[in-house]
């Protein structure tokens, strides 16, 4: 097992630097002046053109760019956004609320999903089950930013069950509601996985045989059936945690959380190198410790997945 | 998840919002209370390093300026001087106030302006609001083209006469540098802003009426409080500024009507209808220095006589436009300079400006017609771009029989260099944010030496020049109405529409004062019901 965890963390590193180098490659492809078109309309005097190139390496070959980056890199300098932040201030800021929201968002898909996959799979075909496949059939269909406005509207203007926008009531408050917008699509989706693959292993023999010994529905349910059941639903919820992540860009915009969806949707259209390649750098490494938390939980579920 | 299924029908319902909105009572004038305005996150605070206009929002609490503009016609007015004067329009005199403070109790001397706008003007810093010190003598130095670092940290067309005397020499006489002087570029700052610049930058130490209280909370809050030893002509009402920032408008709008917020300034075109229901008496539209043109590559052979930039602008509906796109909020053009600056004229151009199908198709008849693909260029930062460009794409192929069109849209950083270097290949997006309010800055910013038309005409430059060196604001401007008659005759930019400011405010608050030239909301005049 040791042996198995420091192989796959090794792996990351050439994974990390392959990446890195493909969006810094990608950024400095794309055509255009990123300095000149942060000014807008008003041209930029030639002195202060030349100045800001040379600042923020644009006026340096790919490869030699992508040099002095790793080599701040490694004296742990991230560089700069073109406000003059430091990219490794801004990320730390930003990470926290993505976080919060990814995490609050990854909870409330596993507890609602699997429970509600699993009471409509107990009470199939009952009005329940009935209710849960309609709803997760709504929710995986609206697109996320209009349930954003609506919850926004109903849940924190009308009724002021919630904070509208921002991050000032802390966690919790702050995160449920985009937290479970982000939710949204995730839990409709676990919910059903969960529902059918326990109908599934409802139906093997190995459930009627422990039914048979006259083992409490209780225990064949929990111990004997939810347990296999639940390994599709990992590796669904291990790939989703780095989506959530990744994928926070329209929420953060709708509830006006100060985090990396954010940060990552300006830096693509300002061309900020530096900080499009830090914030994929650490989702990158999130995918990667996501996959490798799932693979080892595989373990846990079914004894007879080993890893060596 | 259920909860939120069984809302949607009730969201489809929700009409007007609870909230401080809806008192319509009058706010007593009493000082005191805070209030909070919805705000798109800065790029900086230090006045020299930005000219967004989000950041001189904040500015405007923080610093006084030279001078500031009357808040109805522009004029300028002595804030942090107490007067600046001038025999030739080229060395002016500014005579400070005596016995001002920064909020950290260092005194405002001659030296700390002159400090400041150093810095701004010298290249290798980098500054964004550099270019606002070309005209004064020394600019050449700090900012050499071809690659050496300057020699001289200073402009040598400043003078500290003593502590509250400066004198300022300019490159060529202009006329219109006291209204420049109201510009936040042109604020003092304190030693402190030079022994640590990112520091400073997040807790700024100003001269104004109020005061940082805490650090800018990056992408989420900036905290004003009236300023202790403040001493100017502009005392707050208010006690604090909590400045919320916002990425999305729309958010910041449905956070007014949830009464969290005080203010939105930049409320969505697309919301006027709803704004105007929903805060009636607490929504304002007024006219901008904002305004939309469709510029012209002139080195393109097809666009290159007269005729067929007129018939362009002719067979554009602009009323028609702005009513679809923009909900009325924006208004026609009919002049190269905003409806707010002084000595705008409306109609100044004429039958060029307005709706005639029919007059257009016989001028591109008369000129040889249109070959080959019309491209438009715009950059993709905001959906309406698209929307107005397929609109004037659908009337030159309606009114003017162009059938192949198509659009160049990239992202600004893209577009601009692309501009810049007279690469592009058909009619694009300018669009022109008003420095100071006076009609050479927008001739002069769009037409003048190095403009990304490619229009030259002598005349032009002169009647520029002599609307510089006039000794009365009557003279300048009539040399800048000829040089815009010159200009809208040869048609190199065809002026689009005036934008409109929209702002809507809770019944927290009072004694709005909103300016459409550099300050916007007064922030030291409003009253709060507390």
């Amino acid at each position: 097992m040791g042996r198995y965890l420091a192989r796959r963390l090794l792996y990351a590193i050439p994974v990390l630097l392959a990446t890195t180098f493909l969006i810094h490659a990608l950024v400095f492809v794309l055509p255009g002046d990123p300095i000149q078109g942060l000014a807008g309309d008003r041209p930029v005097p030639p002195s202060v053109l030349a100045e800001l190139h040379h600042r923020y390496h644009l006026d340096d070959p790919l490869f030699l760019q992508y040099a002095k980056y790793v080599r701040g890199l490694l004296g742990g300098d991230l560089g700069r956004t073109f406000t003059g932040e430091p990219v490794a201030d801004a990320l730390v800021g930003r990470w926290q609320v993505t976080l919060r929201l990814g995490l609050t968002a990854w909870f409330l898909e596993a507890v609602l999903g699997v429970g509600l996959g699993l009471w409509a799979a107990l009470r199939r075909d009952g009005p329940a089950d009935k209710a849960v496949l309609a709803g997760t059939t709504l929710v995986v269909a609206v697109p996320v930013y209009i349930l954003g406005y609506l919850a926004q509207l109903v849940l924190g203007v009308r009724l002021g069950w919630f904070p509208v926008s921002g991050v000032e009531a802390g966690w919790p408050a702050s995160y449920l509601l985009p937290g479970l917008v982000l939710a949204s699509f995730g839990v409709g989706y676990v919910a059903r996985l969960t529902r059918s693959s326990l109908l599934e292993n409802l139906r093997s023999d190995y459930v009627r045989t422990a039914s048979a010994k006259g083992l409490s529905r209780r225990r064949v349910v929990v111990r004997h059936t939810l347990r296999n059941s639940l390994i599709p639903v990992t590796t669904f919820l291990g790939v989703e945690l780095g989506s959530l992540l990744a994928g926070a860009v329209v929420t953060e915009y709708i509830f006006n959380l100060p985090g990396i969806g954010q940060q990552v949707f300006q830096a693509i259209q300002l061309h900020e190198g530096p900080t499009v390649v830090g914030i994929t750098t650490v989702l990158v490494l999130v995918f990667c410790l996501a996959n490798l938390a799932v693979d080892i939980l595989y373990g846990v579920l079914d004894p007879r997945i080993r890893h060596d | 998840m259920t909860l939120l299924a069984l809302a949607l029908p009730a969201a489809a319902l929700a009409g007007c919002a609870r909230g401080a909105a809806d008192d319509q009572r009058d706010v007593p004038a009493v000082p005191g209370g805070a209030y909070s305005v919805a705000l798109t996150e800065p790029d900086h605070l230090t006045p020299g390093r930005t000219t967004s206009s989000y950041a001189l929002q904040v500015l405007e609490g923080l610093f006084d300026t030279p001078v500031t503009l009357d808040p109805h016609d522009g004029h300028p007015v002595p804030l942090a001087a107490r007067s600046v004067q001038t025999d030739d329009q080229r060395v002016w005199t500014l005579s400070l106030r005596p016995d001002t403070s920064f909020h950290n109790g260092e005194r405002v001397t001659a030296r700390s302006f002159a400090a400041a706008w150093d810095a701004a003007a010298y290249g290798p810093g980098g500054w964004d609001a550099n270019s606002y010190f070309a005209q004064i003598e020394g600019y050449d130095d700090l900012n050499p083209t071809d690659g050496h670092a300057p020699a001289t940290r200073h402009l040598s067309g400043l003078t500290v006469l003593d502590d509250t005397t400066l004198r300022v020499t300019l490159k060529a006489p202009f006329s219109q540098f006291p209204m420049l002087l109201a510009f936040p570029a042109f604020a003092p700052l304190p030693q402190a802003a030079f022994a640590d610049p990112e520091g400073f930058d997040l807790h700024p130490i100003g001269n104004g009426p109020f005061e940082m209280d805490g650090g800018w909370q990056r992408h989420q809050r900036i905290d004003l409080r009236r300023a202790t030893g403040y001493t100017g002509s502009r005392p707050p009402m208010a006690d604090a500024v909590h400045f919320r920032i916002f990425t999305s408008k729309d958010t910041a709008f449905t956070e007014l009507r949830a009464g969290h917020i005080d203010f939105v300034t930049n409320v969505p075109a697309a919301r006027a209808y709803e704004a105007k229901r929903t805060f009636g008496r607490h929504y304002s539209v007024q006219p901008s220095g904002t305004m939309d043109y469709l510029g012209l590559p002139l080195w393109d052979q097809r666009y290159a006589d007269p005729r067929v930039r007129r018939a362009i602008s002719m067979a554009i509906d602009r009323k028609g436009i702005t009513r679809a796109i923009y909900n009325e909020v924006f208004t026609p053009a009919d002049s190269l300079v905003g409806a707010t600056i002084p000595g705008h004229r409306a109609g100044a151009c004429g039958e060029t400006c307005s709706y005639q199908p029919a007059r257009a198709r016989e001028l591109l008849r008369q000129a040889g017609g249109f070959s080959g693909t019309l491209e438009l260029y715009f950059a993709n930062s905001d959906p309406t771009y698209l929307q107005w460009m397929t609109a004037v794409a659908n009337e030159l192929r309606q009114n003017l029989d162009i059938r192949d069109i198509a659009f160049r849209t990239m992202s600004g950083a893209d577009l601009a260099p692309l501009l810049s270097g007279h690469k592009a290949t058909g009619p694009y997006r300018q669009n022109w944010v008003a420095d100071y309010p006076s009609e050479q800055n927008y001739l002069a910013g769009l037409l003048g030496h190095g403009n990304r038309t490619g229009w030259r005409n002598p005349g032009f430059d002169e009647q520029l020049a002599l609307g510089d060196a006039a000794a009365t604001a009557e003279q300048s401007i009539a040399c800048y109405h000829r040089a815009e008659d010159l200009a809208l005759q040869d048609l190199p930019l065809i002026p689009l529409w005036n934008w409109q400011d929209q702002t809507a405010w809770s019944g927290r608050v009072g004694n709005i004062l909103l300016d459409p030239y550099v300050a916007g909301l007064h922030l030291e005049q409003v009253t709060v019901r507390h």
